[in-house]
């Protein structure tokens, strides 16, 4: 009897699942050149998504997301500063992540203004693009 | 031999009299959700939700008498990092108080005390005959000063039968590279963090004020343990560890995404006094049944480790979080549960790009304190729908275990705050 009803509730819980999220990954509108966008996302792949999760959501806790924060949207030299030097202990929209970021600071000075152009502009994200020049003249600050 | 001829004698007459009992008070008796709770467990089982706390509840304890406490990975608005739930007869739970304001994971109810620690403290509070905390607001400061770099920072504790406190104290990295996390930063000679950090630590449990000084580093080697517990049959301690990530970030000339994603194994250890289970040095490949030499230390990924390093007791998927360990010794549960394991897995993050895994509840065989024969899945779908499973986007994500005075199951999960009861109904 109460197996038949274990049995009886796992179709009636199938039947409530809810549709999987669809990834945001809605490419800007902000006329950033859809080449920039690839290759940003290509650095992205290689180097950001297995922290930050191929929709930018991060992880509870670990990793902080990356749609819709003031680290990524806001000031720019900041912004490269991150991925110049690594990030620890910050809060993040008022919340705590563990994880240490590394420093980034092997990617060349074009794949820094492509990929922080493709993280500004997707995961619902729509901010100006870094240019090579902004990168530049941060890491050459750093020196 | 008196005792074998009475026992029976005795059984048959409680079973006599809790059916007189239930005859003649037609009360509400503990039943499950028609839904299960969300849950997909296996025949014969039945699962309640007990309580929505909406906080990050982490580790969770329950008095002989019943009384749920539950420890918050951050204090609630009112500054409470313990709650206290108790049950009505449906085994439906209230939040009855609350105290400690400080956030943490570990809980455990021992002999007449609460334990509860913080990310650098442990701390006890005196249960009374109903069970109740008699002085929450002055606990003893049991162990204090423990290491804290905010990575691994849970000081999970368990204890055994001879008054010992065993604590982790995780390391504060996930390789002991010289830059943590970098790619192709190289592994820190002899790894120093291992002085302080990377292994389980006794201490006295009724002592105040202990520190390293006044402890022991009984096992290293152990890169974090977030669920642990003590085995009574083969009087060992029992911990999971959760492995390092990020093999092909670090080493992407060594490793691809897939190989990555299925290493290493999330391993569990027996541990003996002075074991060592050679973290950082190591990893245990699930597939090649080896110890391998971690790359920060030379390995290429083939590579055997030093066989002085300690074997796995038992290997499971790959970054799948253990977080919670529970050798279940109650009577509900059929006959094959008995000092068996449960294992929370809270779920994956570093298996990007590939699916992610775990949010269950795993069942591990045991015979004679060993484990013996394959794990299984006990309780699923915590996530929600495999969908969200896959994606990391799961409903709930698996933390604490507590077996109740009745035999019942207890999980704690700290993305909603769920706690749930898992029944055996069936006669």
């Amino acid at each position: 009897m109460l197996a038949l009803l274990v049995l009886g509730a796992s179709p009636a819980f199938a039947q409530k699942k809810t549709p999987a999220k669809a990834p945001a990954q809605k490419a800007a509108t902000t006329g950033v050149p859809a080449a920039v966008l690839l290759k940003g996302k290509s650095v992205y792949t290689q180097s950001c998504l297995s922290c930050h999760q191929a929709d930018g959501a991060g992880v509870d806790g670990l990793n902080p997301p990356l749609g819709k924060t003031d680290y990524v949207l806001g000031d720019k030299t900041r912004l490269i500063n991150v991925l110049l030097n690594g990030l620890q202990g910050q809060d993040i929209n008022g919340e705590p992540y563990h994880n240490v970021m590394p420093s980034q600071d092997y990617l060349t000075d074009q794949q820094m203004a492509d990929v922080l152009t493709y993280v500004r502009n997707s995961f619902g994200n729509k901010a100006s693009v870094v240019t090579v020049a902004e990168v530049k003249a941060v890491r050459g600050a750093k020196k | 031999m008196k005792n074998s001829l009475i026992r029976p004698f005795l059984l048959s007459a409680a079973i006599a009299g809790s059916f007189g009992f239930y005859a003649l008070n037609s009360k509400p008796t503990v039943v499950a959700d028609p839904n299960n709770a969300g849950l997909k467990l296996l025949p014969g089982f039945g699962a309640l939700v007990v309580a929505e706390t909406g906080e990050r509840a982490r580790h969770i304890a329950i008095t002989p008498q019943g009384n749920l406490y539950v420890k918050l990975n951050r204090p609630t608005k009112d500054g409470k990092g313990i709650l206290e739930l108790k049950a009505g007869p449906t085994g439906k739970a209230t939040v009855t108080g609350g105290f400690g304001n400080y956030g943490g994971t570990g809980m455990v109810v021992k002999d007449g005390y609460l334990y509860a620690s913080s990310d650098d403290d442990v701390f006890r509070y005196k249960l009374d005959a109903k069970g109740e905390v008699t002085n929450p607001t002055q606990p003893e400061k049991i162990i204090t000063g423990l290491i804290n770099r905010h990575q691994h920072e849970g000081k999970s504790i368990a204890l055994d039968n001879a008054g010992n406190i065993y604590v982790n104290i995780g390391a504060y990295s996930n390789s002991c590279q010289v830059k943590d996390r970098q790619k192709g930063s190289l592994g820190q000679q002899n790894c120093p963090i291992l002085d302080s950090a990377g292994g389980i630590w006794q201490f006295r449990a009724d002592k105040p004020g202990q520190s390293y000084g006044a402890g022991t580093r009984f096992a290293t080697g152990l890169r974090n343990v977030v669920g642990l517990d003590w085995n009574a049959q083969s009087n060992q301690l029992y911990v999971m560890q959760h492995g390092r990530d990020q093999l092909h970030d670090i080493f992407p000339e060594l490793y691809d995404t897939k190989q990555s994603a299925e290493l290493p194994a999330e391993c569990m250890y027996a541990l003996s006094k002075g074991a060592n289970a050679g973290w950082p040095f190591l990893y245990y490949d699930p597939i090649q049944h080896k110890k391998i030499l971690a790359p920060e230390y030379g390995g290429d990924g083939k590579k055997e480790a030093d066989p002085k390093y300690l074997e796995p007791a038992v290997a499971y998927p790959a970054h799948t979080a253990p977080n919670a360990l529970l050798f279940y010794t109650g009577t509900m549960f059929p006959e094959k549960y008995r000092n068996g394991a449960f294992i929370a897995f809270h779920g994956s993050w570093n298996r990007a790009p590939e699916p992610q895994k775990g949010y269950y509840i795993v069942f591990q065989p045991f015979k004679n304190g060993k484990p013996s024969g394959q794990w299984e899945v006990f309780a699923d779908n915590f996530a929600g729908s495999p969908a969200n499973a896959i994606a990391g986007h799961p409903d709930h994500k698996p933390c604490g275990l507590a077996q109740g005075p009745d035999g019942s199951l207890y999980v704690s999960e700290d993305k909603a705050g769920t706690i749930y009861r898992i029944v055996y109904n069936q006669k």
